[in-house]
């Protein structure tokens, strides 16, 4: 396996390299013929050379900050239009967790959103195919054979997914939502196919630097990977085996 | 009257009687709201016949493959098809007047793309929603913030949210 994954990271720099020269001729000045590297040409499918995650440094989260949240709202249009569910029932795409160690009264709050699993147990257990992982480990769920039966929202152990009750009004035009059928975090799908990261990484304040890092797990020289390799991170339920692109520092 | 003469004008009758539902439809024919650009990105038959096909495809490469491209994108035909009349009104989905409902209404067939995509382009779509405010109606209050914890889920459940 190791050996595999040095062979891959030699190929994917002598790429990258190459790529760089080319990106470098001009036609004339100003005018590249390469687009820099990151965004994806539209006509271009996701590829599994990328695995997109999420490193959340719970020391650096603030216990009294709910940004990621509202930003996570304001980008994807839920939290407002749902006016006859209760609060049980009403989407919550991205959660603020306090949690609390009984024995030294230790505090720490962490936000907690679809983690992204490399196997998820949403997938395993959809029985149409609507709840699918792109090739670049985005989980989603493909609402237009989604049938509402729920048995993700069972399946997942970290909460992550909501039932939309009601017929819904004044949809984000990135996010589409609608009765009947099952949502989650889509990693703000819509943003990282631009070449941009998600609504919750991008506004959060941390509080001496930001909480959340957002990239590509596979790429050894994002900055994600590379923390990962100095500090580590942990894998909330890391006993069940999924795997989640989604990792926690300070817990 | 005889038999003969009542052969000889039964085409005559026939034919008057196929005229009438023609007659009628011609003037009921929807009159579609106009793009925005100069052509479709398919000849006007290829649209009308297979729009449906064309948009499942690219929904499926959108949403599954991460492929955007813009050509058979819903947004895309709201982009040039959903704009303001001379009152500088916007037709919603629920008017005939809506570019897709203007067809959809006239052939009954349902259509519930807009039961979860937006029906506004996105350019027009950046204002974030707003419902009615009522006495009864005091969502806002209890979602200033969304919850972000479980006590603030339980507060709001309870009623002891400001």
């Amino acid at each position: 396996m190791s050996i595999n994954n040095q062979a891959d990271q030699s190929r994917r720099k002598f790429l990258g390299n190459s790529a760089a020269v080319v990106a470098g001729v001009t036609i004339a000045p100003g005018i590249l013929l390469h687009t820099p590297a990151q965004a994806r040409s539209l006509d271009q499918a996701a590829s599994s050379k990328q695995r997109w995650g999420i490193l959340i440094d719970t020391n650096q989260c603030d216990s009294g900050c709910d940004k990621c949240v509202t930003a996570c709202q304001t980008e994807n249009g839920w939290g407002k239009n749902e006016t006859k569910s209760n609060s049980e029932q009403q989407a919550q795409w991205i959660r603020k967790v306090e949690l609390k160690d009984p024995n030294t009264g230790h505090q720490q709050s962490l936000p907690v959103m679809c983690q992204h699993c490399e196997n998820p147990p949403c997938v395993d257990v959809c029985p149409t195919g609507a709840s699918m992982k792109r090739d670049d480990g985005i989980v989603l769920v493909d609402k237009h054979i989604c049938i509402g039966c729920r048995y993700c929202m069972m399946a997942c152990p970290y909460k992550a997914r909501s039932f939309i009750h009601e017929e819904l009004k004044g949809q984000a035009t990135v996010a589409p939502r609608g009765k009947g059928t099952v949502e989650s975090c889509t990693m703000c799908v819509q943003r990282v196919d631009a070449g941009g990261s998600p609504a919750c990484v991008e506004a959060c304040p941390g509080k001496n630097g930001k909480a959340m890092v957002f990239g590509d797990l596979n790429d050894a020289n994002s900055e994600i990977a590379k923390r990962l390799k100095q500090y580590g991170g942990k894998q909330i339920r890391a006993d069940l085996g999924l795997n989640p692109s989604v990792r926690y520092q300070g817990i | 009257m005889s038999i003969r003469r009542v052969v000889a004008g039964l085409p005559l009758i026939m034919a008057g009687l196929l005229a009438l539902p023609l007659s009628t439809h011609a003037g009921d024919a929807p009159q579609v709201a106009k793009g925005k650009g100069d052509a479709c990105v398919e000849p006007t038959d290829v649209i009308r016949k297979n729009h449906m096909d064309l948009l499942k495809h690219q929904r499926d490469d959108t949403l599954r493959r991460g492929i955007r491209t813009k050509k058979h994108s819903l947004n895309e035909c709201l982009e040039c098809h959903v704009q303001p009349d001379e009152s500088g009104k916007v037709a919603r989905i629920d008017s005939p007047k809506h570019f897709c409902s203007t067809c959809h209404t006239y052939a009954a067939v349902k259509l519930d793309c807009f039961e979860c995509h937006s029906d506004l382009p996105k350019s027009m779509n950046k204002s974030a929603y707003k419902h009615k405010l009522t006495p009864d109606n005091k969502h806002h209050a209890s979602m200033q913030s969304a919850p972000v914890s479980r006590q603030m889920l339980d507060a709001i459940a309870n009623g002891e949210a400001k």
